[in-house]
């Protein structure tokens, strides 16, 4: 006996031929011996940079090599928030861009990636940090971006759940308040990119590692894979974690270290937490998902690592504190727990667009803040590949600002002490 | 928790210790322009495998190498700076050269 509710007209669809099931994405071909644009890594980055180099410039000769398996890497690791309250002008029109695209984003693919704004709450304990919240306010309301510095009786109001109290280590003084803050279903926004992406012509090709990249007279020839060598115009290499290893390849080396950044989720819970809630000074963010987890993470692994294990420090550090800013989650048990490895830069901002072999680009330096920035690395990378020039937003992050001494010193991100 | 051989202490939490990076050969300050000096300062190598690296007991402020491995996370051996630098680097006759 169905119960009453069942969608009944749904019935015909699932028993008719005309309505089978349709491949998401298209059937892996054969490799071909070149291309004009070679993207290695599978990512949502590398996803996005395919889209828009077909829907922005035409260019649909794209292969994209994954070593492992569709973006299962950083982009199914991250705790899926998106913001744009970051402190450097450069960082926050940056990542502006990349909160617009994300809107309209849903729309764009014909496919729902269950955009969900939440705003978002960076907690300040100490006078320092109140400080640093009232200047990433004001540098963000110049550059009109929603952000406020709000006050302890506001921040009750907003979001009611949070212990207020005195009574404990680092007592609430205020918070960095933007509403505009989001989250989203991560892997829908690389199955997005990855379906738009092959209809219009791009390959994906998974399984496919890159074993070498081809370099004649300082330019990119191709890359080699254990399916055979791959010619192309240009190259790009976008493999957040792995980047220094595929840099090598191309024979330069780069300002970053490989660091695991863990997280974990509760069991699910009905819906209570709106707000997406971050702790600098307490190493804590936590989020509720559309299902009902509790998506927490804190900050990077105390040292590098090529691995993505959990540990239990980790764990007591992040949920110690955590207790103490939501203390009713007592009794909540964790359902799971990763790592992802994180691509650490000395100044918290990525590194991005040519790099010193001619035809071959960088999308790197994605440490804690790749998964909100995913849209305008697809966007402003495809550009550069087009123009051999990087794009405006992308021109301070390039990768001789640490030997000119230009860096860009971005204090607002997440997962770091400062 | 990870148990890390100190070779002044012993074997303490690995949460007792800071990670300083890789050990890479100091370049001569007198010799060197700007470029070079960023280039050895922020430019790693990042190896996935065994490197060697500056590691500190901070309660301690006790600097020492270890050698491990970044794929497994495995700490294969900790021994004094000593071993490794048995010269002392005389910075001021360096600065008076330049």
């Amino acid at each position: 006996m169905l119960p009453a509710l069942f969608p009944y007209k749904l019935l015909p669809y699932g028993f008719r031929r005309k309505y089978r099931p349709q491949r998401f994405i298209p059937k892996q071909k054969d490799l071909k011996s070149s291309y004009d644009v070679v993207i290695i890594g599978g990512g949502g980055h590398a996803l996005a940079c395919a889209y828009y180099l077909a829907r922005n410039h035409g260019i649909t000769d794209v292969c994209i090599l994954e070593k492992g398996y569709l973006a299962g890497g950083n982009t199914a690791r991250n705790t899926a928030i998106i913001r744009s309250n970051y402190l450097t002008p450069e960082g926050v029109r940056f990542y502006e861009q990349s909160l617009k695209l994300y809107r309209d984003l849903s729309q764009d693919f014909d496919f729902n990636i269950l955009y969900s704004e939440r705003g978002h709450f960076t907690l300040a304990h100490t006078d320092a940090a109140v400080r640093t919240s009232r200047w990433r306010a004001e540098v963000n309301k110049q550059l009109g971006v929603d952000s406020e510095l709000i006050f302890p009786d506001e921040i009750a109001r907003l979001c009611p759940h949070l212990n207020m109290s005195d009574h404990v280590r680092y007592p609430i003084l205020g918070a960095l308040y933007h509403p505009p803050g989001s989250i989203a279903r991560h892997d829908a926004v690389a199955w997005g990119y990855a379906r738009g992406a092959t209809a219009m012509g791009a390959e994906v090709h998974q399984q496919t590692p890159v074993t070498s990249i081809i370099i004649e007279n300082g330019t990119v020839k191709g890359v080699e894979t254990p399916r055979g060598r791959v010619y192309a115009n240009k190259v790009m290499q976008a493999v957040a974690g792995s980047t220094s290893v595929v840099a090598k390849m191309a024979g330069f080396r780069l300002p970053i270290r490989t660091i695991p950044l863990q997280a974990c989720v509760s069991v699910p819970l009905k819906p209570f937490l709106d707000q997406i809630i971050v702790s600098g000074s307490l190493h804590v963010y936590v989020s509720q998902s559309s299902r009902g987890e509790l998506v927490m993470g804190g900050s990077t692994d105390p040292y590098g690592l090529y691995s993505t294990r959990s540990t239990l420090d980790f764990k007591e550090g992040l949920l110690g504190h955590m207790l103490e800013l939501l203390p009713m989650l007592g009794e909540v048990k964790i359902l799971r727990q990763w790592a992802g490895m994180a691509d650490m830069t000395p100044d918290f901002s990525p590194v991005m667009g040519l790099t010193p072999v001619k035809n071959y680009y960088i999308d790197s330096g994605w440490g804690t803040w790749g998964f909100k920035a995913t849209p305008v690395c697809g966007l402003t990378m495809a550009h550069t590949i087009v123009n051999d020039e990087p794009h405006e937003l992308i021109k301070p992050f390039y990768l001789d600002r640490f030997v000119e001494y230009a860096q860009v010193g971005e204090k607002g991100a997440a997962s770091v002490g400062h | 928790m990870k148990v890390m051989n100190c070779p002044l202490n012993g074997p303490r939490n690995i949460s007792e210790f800071a990670w300083g990076g890789e050990v890479k050969p100091m370049p001569d300050p007198a010799s060197l322009d700007d470029h070079a000096w960023g280039d050895w300062l922020f430019l790693e190598n990042n190896e996935a495998g065994v490197v060697r690296e500056w590691w500190c007991h901070v309660p301690t402020s006790f600097w020492f190498i270890a050698e491990r491995n970044t794929v497994t996370d495995e700490i294969l051996k900790t021994y004094p700076a000593g071993e490794l630098f048995k010269d002392r680097v005389n910075f001021a006759a360096k600065a008076e050269k330049k």
